[in-house]
C-alpha cells in the first residue's frame, strides 16, 4: 500500500474572485443567520438541572398562575450556541477603533472584570448587616476619595446609576438649595449644544429650559449669556453646560461663566461625559463647577455593555454637599457608616431624597476603582493626554481634506467635522459612515452635535496605537478622495459587506413590531383534513 | 502604563507632526490659573498584582451570601446563576459594545434586546416591553411620571406594600416634579383599603405583589376601581421569578408594570447593577420611556432589528422627552435572557416552585419558634415575621452566629413602634434543610 505522499492540497487552488455561490442555508462560513430562541426552543427544554421540587403544600392564597406562559428553554449548549453566534454580530472596542465622539469607547481592563466578581464585592446583598460589609464602605469610601481628589470637589453622591440619572441627581440637589433658600428660580441655561439628557433632565424637574447662543468658534458667547441672564434676573436657577464641551472645545471663559451664573443666584451644573479630556489637567472644583456627574462607565472605562449598565456619580461643591441624596457613608472615629434613612441623618445633612434603592452600581465602583489605582495619579493624567494628543494627531491628518466648522485650532479628546467637505459630491455624513463600517470601523457619532451641519464627532480615546491611528487616517482620506471623484456607490448602498445591509428604520417606527408573536396558524378546513 | 499604547517616541513624533511643542500646547485653551500642575494628590500606578492585592482584602472583610446560611430579601434575591451566563455576558463583542446606534454592526446586542422585550412581555403578560430600565426602583419612578403623562393626572397613590425604597425614589422624584403623591401606611399582612384611596383626582395606584412584606395581592379589584376613575394601575414586583407560578399582572388589569429583574442572570452585587424590567399596554406605546427595539427588514430584505420610536427620546425630542434616559442595562438584560432562555417555561416554573417551597418549609420551621409569629397568609418566597423583640438587634446577633437572617424592617423604617419587631425572610433555591434548620435554633437561641 502506497502512502499518499502529497496529502491535501495546499495551494488555494482555482478561485474565481467574483464568484459568491449562493448557500442553501443563507450563512457565509462563519457569517452565519441565527434564529430568534422563540423560534427554535421548546417550553420542554431546560438546560439547567434543578433539584426536584418537594413542596408540602401551597400557600399562594389562591394566586397561582392558570395560563402557560410561553417561554422557550434550551440546552446548554445550544445557548451556548445561539448567543455565540449572535455576539458575531457585534463591532466591539475589543475588534476595533470604535470613534464614537462623545462616548469614549477606550479599553476595558479585564482585571476590572475579575475584581468585580470577587464574592466579596459580587456576592453580597444590598440589605445585610451593614456590620457584615465593611470592605464593600471601605471601597465606596475609597472611590469617593479618588473622585473628589481628581474633581477637586467636597462630597460625591455616589448613587446615581448612569449619566443622565446623576444630571438629575444634580439638578435635584440644585433644587433642594434654591428650596431651602426659599426661592424658586425657574430657568435653566442650556446651550444648543448640549446632550439631549441635559434639557429632558432640567425639564422633568419642571424647569423652563432657555437656549444659549455659541460663537462662532463653537464655544459660549459671553455677551449673549449676560443678556439672557439680565433678561430673565432673579429667575435662574442654574446652568447646564458640558467641559469641554461636545465640539470638543474647552470652554476659555469657563471662570467668568460661572462667576455670572452664581452672581445671579445660580449654580453651575457641568456635564461630566467628557471629563476624561482632563482628568490630571484641570480639576472642576477650580472651575466653579457646583455640580458634575462622571460617567465611570465613559472616563473610568467600566464597560458600555451593549449600552449598560453605567453609573453617574455626582461630585458636588461644599455649596450643594449637604443636600445629597440617601444613602452616604459617613465617616466617625469608629469607622464608616451607612447612613440609609432621614432618622440617621445629624445637624448638616439634608438630603434631598433618594435616587433609587439600595446604594447604587456596586459592581461599577469596583472596575472604576480598580482602573483608577492601576492608573494612578500619572496614569490618569498620561490617560488624558494621550487621548488629546490621539485626538489631534487624527484632526491634522484629516484637516485638509474634510473640513472644521470652527477652524484649525486644537481640540481636546474628540475632533468634529461638518460635512461641508461633502457639498456636491452626493454623498451624505449618513452615507460616509455606512462605508466607514465596510472598512471595518465602527462610525464616529454624526449629526450630533445639533450645532454643526452634518456633524461627524470623532474621539479615538488613549487606548489607539499610533500604527491604528494612521490606518484610520489613510483608511478616512481614501474615503474622502473616493467621495469627491463621484464614486458615490461607495456610500450610497453602504455597507455592503456587514451582517445586515442599511435597516428600515422608516418602517420600524411606523407599525412598530417589538417582541416575537407566533405566526398564524394555517387554516385547514375539515374536508381538507380528512384527505 | 500597561493601558497606553503609545511610548514616548510616538508621543513626540506625533506632538510634531501635530506641529506644537509640548503636550500643554494642546491644553492651553484651559486658563493658566486653574490649570492642575501638579499630579493629583492620589498614588501613583500600580501593577495588575497589587491592585488585585489591595481590592481581594477589601473583599475579604465582607460576608459572602454564599458562605452561610442566607436569607436576607427584600428587593434583591441570592438566587443560583449557571455558569454560562457569566461566561456569554463576557464575550468581548457583548461586553465592550456601545449602544446599539449602528444596527448592521450591533445586530448581536439588537436581536438579544428583542428577545428580551418578548420574554419580559411573555412572563408579564402585558402587549410590549422596553428594553430594560436601571432597576425597578427608578423604573417605578418613571411608571408614575408616565401615568401622569397618559392620564394627565398627577396624583399618585402608594400602597403601602410598596418598597420603602421605592416609595422613596417615587416620592422624591414626585415632590421635586411638583406632582401629588398619597403614601398608605406600611402594610405587612396586605389588608389595607386602597381602594377608598382612589378618587378622580388619581393618576395611578402603585401596588407591589408579592408585596415588600412578601404579601401576595389580589390586582383585580383595584384595577377595576382604578379604571373606574380612569386612573392607571402600576403592579410592581422584586421577585420576578415569581410570575414562574403566580397570576401575572397583566391578566389582572395593570397598565404598567415594573419590575426588578436581578433574580435571573444577575448577582447581588451589594445592589447594582440591576435591570428594570418595565411592560405596558400597546396603547400606550408612544409615552412609554426607555429604549425599545423593533423588527425591520434591511436593504435586501433580510430580518433585523433596530432602536425604534426614538422621537420619544431625549437625544431627539430633548426637553419634550418621555424620560431623560439614555444608558440602560444592557448587559443585564442580557444576563437575564440567556438565564431564562436556558430556564425556559418548564424550568422557571420548577425554580418558582422549589423557592415557594422551601419558604413554606421555613414558615413552618420559623413559627414554630416560641414567641414567633409569621403574618402572612399567601405568599411566594418570602414573608414577614413578628418577633418578641426589636428586630435589629436579633438580626446582629444572628449575624454573630454567622447567620444573615433577613431585614428588620425597621432598618428602612425606623420610628416606628409598630414596624419594630417585624422582620422580612426569604428563602431561595439556595438554602437548603440544614440552612434552614440552623435559622431555627439560632433563632430560638437568640430569642430566649
Amino acid at each position: 500500500m502506497s502512502m499518499n505522499t502529497q496529502g491535501r492540497p495546499t495551494s488555494a487552488g482555482d478561485t474565481t474572485e467574483t464568484f459568491r455561490p449562493k448557500t442553501f442555508t443563507g450563512n457565509r462560513a462563519l457569517d452565519m443567520e441565527e434564529p430568534l430562541i422563540f423560534e427554535f426552543g421548546s417550553v420542554e427544554t431546560c438546560g439547567v438541572d434543578l433539584d426536584e421540587a418537594d413542596t408540602p403544600e401551597f400557600e399562594l392564597g389562591g394566586h397561582e398562575r392558570q395560563a402557560e406562559i410561553g417561554l422557550p428553554g434550551l440546552a446548554e449548549p445550544e445557548a451556548m450556541r445561539h448567543y455565540v453566534r449572535m455576539s458575531r454580530n457585534n463591532y466591539a472596542i475589543d475588534s476595533g477603533l470604535y470613534p464614537l465622539g462623545s462616548c469614549t469607547m477606550k479599553h476595558n481592563p479585564r482585571l476590572n472584570e475579575k475584581m468585580a466578581r470577587l464574592p466579596g464585592f459580587a456576592d453580597i446583598h444590598p440589605l445585610q448587616p451593614a456590620s457584615t460589609v465593611p470592605g464593600a464602605l471601605e471601597l465606596i469610601d475609597e472611590l469617593a476619595h479618588w473622585l473628589m481628589v481628581s474633581t477637586g470637589m467636597e462630597a460625591v453622591a455616589m448613587s446615581p446609576k448612569a449619566g443622565a440619572h446623576g444630571e438629575l441627581c444634580g439638578m435635584m440637589a440644585i433644587k433642594a438649595a434654591h428650596t431651602a433658600a426659599n426661592r424658586s428660580p425657574e430657568i435653566v441655561l442650556v446651550p444648543e449644544s448640549a446632550h439631549g439628557t441635559n434639557p429632558a433632565t432640567a425639564a422633568l424637574l419642571g424647569y423652563k429650559v432657555v437656549s444659549i447662543d455659541a460663537k462662532d468658534d463653537g464655544t459660549v458667547d459671553l455677551d449673549k449669556l449676560k443678556e439672557t441672564i439680565a433678561k430673565h434676573d432673579g429667575n435662574i436657577a442654574g446652568i447646564m453646560l458640558t467641559n469641554p464641551n461636545t465640539c470638543g472645545l474647552f470652554e476659555r471663559d469657563i471662570r467668568t461663566i460661572a462667576d455670572l451664573i452664581h452672581a445671579a443666584g445660580g449654580f453651575f451644573y457641568c456635564d461630566g461625559a467628557n471629563f476624561n479630556a482632563i482628568v490630571g489637567k484641570a480639576r472642576p472644583g477650580d472651575l466653579g463647577v457646583d455640580a458634575m456627574h462622571i460617567n465611570l462607565h465613559k472616563t473610568f472605562s467600566t464597560p458600555h455593555g451593549g449600552g449598560g449598565p453605567g453609573s453617574g456619580p455626582v461630585v458636588l461643591s461644599d455649596k450643594l454637599a449637604a443636600f445629597a441624596p440617601l444613602p452616604f457613608i459617613r465617616k466617625t472615629d469608629s469607622g464608616l457608616e451607612l447612613v440609609e434613612t432621614n432618622e440617621a441623618t445629624t445637624d448638616g445633612e439634608q438630603p434631598f431624597g433618594r435616587m433609587t434603592a439600595f446604594q447604587g452600581q456596586m459592581g461599577m465602583y469596583v472596575r472604576a476603582l480598580s482602573y483608577m489605582m492601576s492608573h494612578g495619579s500619572d496614569g490618569l493624567r498620561q490617560a488624558s493626554e494621550d487621548a488629546v494628543l490621539n485626538a489631534n494627531y487624527i484632526r491634522v491628518g484629516l484637516q485638509d481634506l474634510m473640513s472644521l466648522p470652527y477652524g484649525v485650532r486644537p481640540c481636546m479628546h474628540e475632533v468634529l467635522f461638518d460635512d461641508s467637505f461633502l457639498k456636491d459630491t452626493g454623498v451624505t455624513t449618513l452615507d460616509f459612515a455606512k462605508a466607514m463600517i465596510d472598512e471595518g470601523y465602527h462610525p464616529m457619532t454624526m449629526y450630533f452635535p445639533l450645532v454643526v451641519h452634518g456633524a461627524m464627532l470623532i474621539e479615538p480615546t488613549e487606548s489607539e496605537s499610533r500604527a491604528s491611528l494612521d490606518l484610520f487616517i489613510a483608511t478616512m482620506r481614501d474615503l474622502v478622495m473616493s467621495a469627491k471623484r463621484g464614486e458615490t456607490e461607495r456610500f450610497s448602498g453602504a455597507p455592503y459587506l456587514a451582517p445586515r445591509r442599511r435597516l428600515d428604520e422608516t418602517s420600524a417606527a411606523r407599525k412598530p413590531v417589538l417582541k416575537w408573536t407566533a405566526p398564524e396558524p394555517v387554516e385547514i378546513s375539515p374536508s381538507e383534513a380528512a384527505e | 502604563m500597561r493601558y497606553l499604547p503609545l511610548n514616548d517616541t510616538d508621543r513626540s513624533d506625533m506632538l510634531a507632526r501635530i506641529g506644537v511643542n509640548s503636550i500643554d500646547d494642546l491644553f492651553a485653551d484651559i486658563p493658566e490659573a486653574v490649570r492642575q500642575k501638579d499630579l493629583l494628590d492620589l498614588p501613583k500606578r500600580a501593577s495588575e498584582m497589587t491592585v488585585e492585592r489591595r481590592l481581594s482584602a477589601m473583599a475579604a472583610k465582607n460576608t459572602s451570601a454564599g458562605s452561610v446560611p442566607f436569607f436576607v430579601g427584600a428587593g434583591a434575591y441570592k438566587h443560583h446563576v449557571p455558569a454560562t451566563v457569566d461566561h456569554l455576558i463576557q464575550r468581548s463583542e457583548f461586553l465592550t459594545s456601545y449602544t446599539p446606534y449602528q444596527p448592521e454592526i450591533t445586530q448581536g446586542t439588537l436581536q438579544y434586546l428583542f428577545e428580551f422585550q418578548t420574554q419580559v412581555a411573555q412572563l408579564t403578560a402585558m402587549d410590549v416591553a422596553n428594553a430594560s430600565m436601571y432597576d425597578g426602583s427608578t423604573g417605578t419612578g418613571e411608571a408614575v411620571l408616565m401615568a401622569h403623562r397618559v392620564t394627565k393626572k398627577n396624583k399618585a397613590v402608594l400602597s403601602g406594600g410598596l418598597h420603602p425604597q421605592y416609595r422613596e425614589v417615587v416620592e422624591g422624584l414626585s415632590n421635586m416634579a411638583g406632582d401629588q403623591v398619597v403614601s398608605l401606611p406600611a402594610d405587612p399582612a396586605g389588608t389595607e383599603d386602597i381602594l377608598s384611596q382612589i378618587d378622580d383626582d388619581t393618576s395611578c395606584v402603585v401596588v407591589q405583589s408579592p408585596s415588600f412584606y412578601g404579601q401576595l395581592i389580589d390586582l383585580k379589584p383595584i384595577a377595576e376601581k382604578a379604571h373606574q376613575h380612569k386612573a392607571l394601575l402600576i403592579a410592581v414586583f422584586t421577585e420576578v421569578v415569581s410570575l414562574g407560578l403566580i397570576e401575572p399582572p397583566g391578566t389582572q388589569g395593570a397598565d404598567i408594570v415594573v419590575g426588578e429583574g436581578q433574580s435571573i442572570g444577575n448577582g447581588l452585587n451589594y445592589g447594582g447593577p440591576y435591570v428594570g424590567l418595565f411592560a405596558t399596554r400597546q396603547k400606550y406605546v408612544r409615552q412609554m420611556p426607555g429604549r425599545l427595539c423593533g423588527e425591520t427588514v434591511d436593504a435586501e430584505g433580510k430580518r433585523g432589528f433596530v432602536l425604534t420610536l426614538s422621537t420619544r427620546e431625549q437625544h431627539i425630542r430633548r426637553d419634550k422627552a418621555t424620560s431623560n434616559i439614555c444608558t440602560n442595562s444592557g448587559l443585564c438584560c442580557l444576563a437575564f435572557t440567556i438565564h431564562m432562555s436556558l430556564l425556559g417555561e418548564a424550568g422557571l416554573t420548577k425554580l418558582a416552585r422549589i423557592n415557594h417551597g422551601n419558604a413554606v418549609k421555613l414558615k413552618k420551621l420559623l413559627s414554630g419558634v416560641p414567641g414567633v409569629e409569621v403574618l402572612n397568609s399567601a405568599y411566594f418566597n418570602e414573608f414577614t415575621l413578628r418577633l418578641p423583640k426589636a428586630a435589629n438587634g436579633v438580626v446582629e446577633a444572628l449575624a454573630a452566629k454567622g447567620i444573615l437572617a433577613g431585614l428588620p424592617v425597621a432598618r428602612l423604617e425606623p420610628g416606628n413602634k409598630d414596624l419594630e419587631n417585624l422582620l422580612v425572610v426569604a428563602s431561595t433555591e439556595v438554602n437548603t434543610d440544614d440552612d434552614r434548620a440552623a435559622f431555627a435554633a439560632a433563632l430560638k437561641e437568640v430569642l430566649a
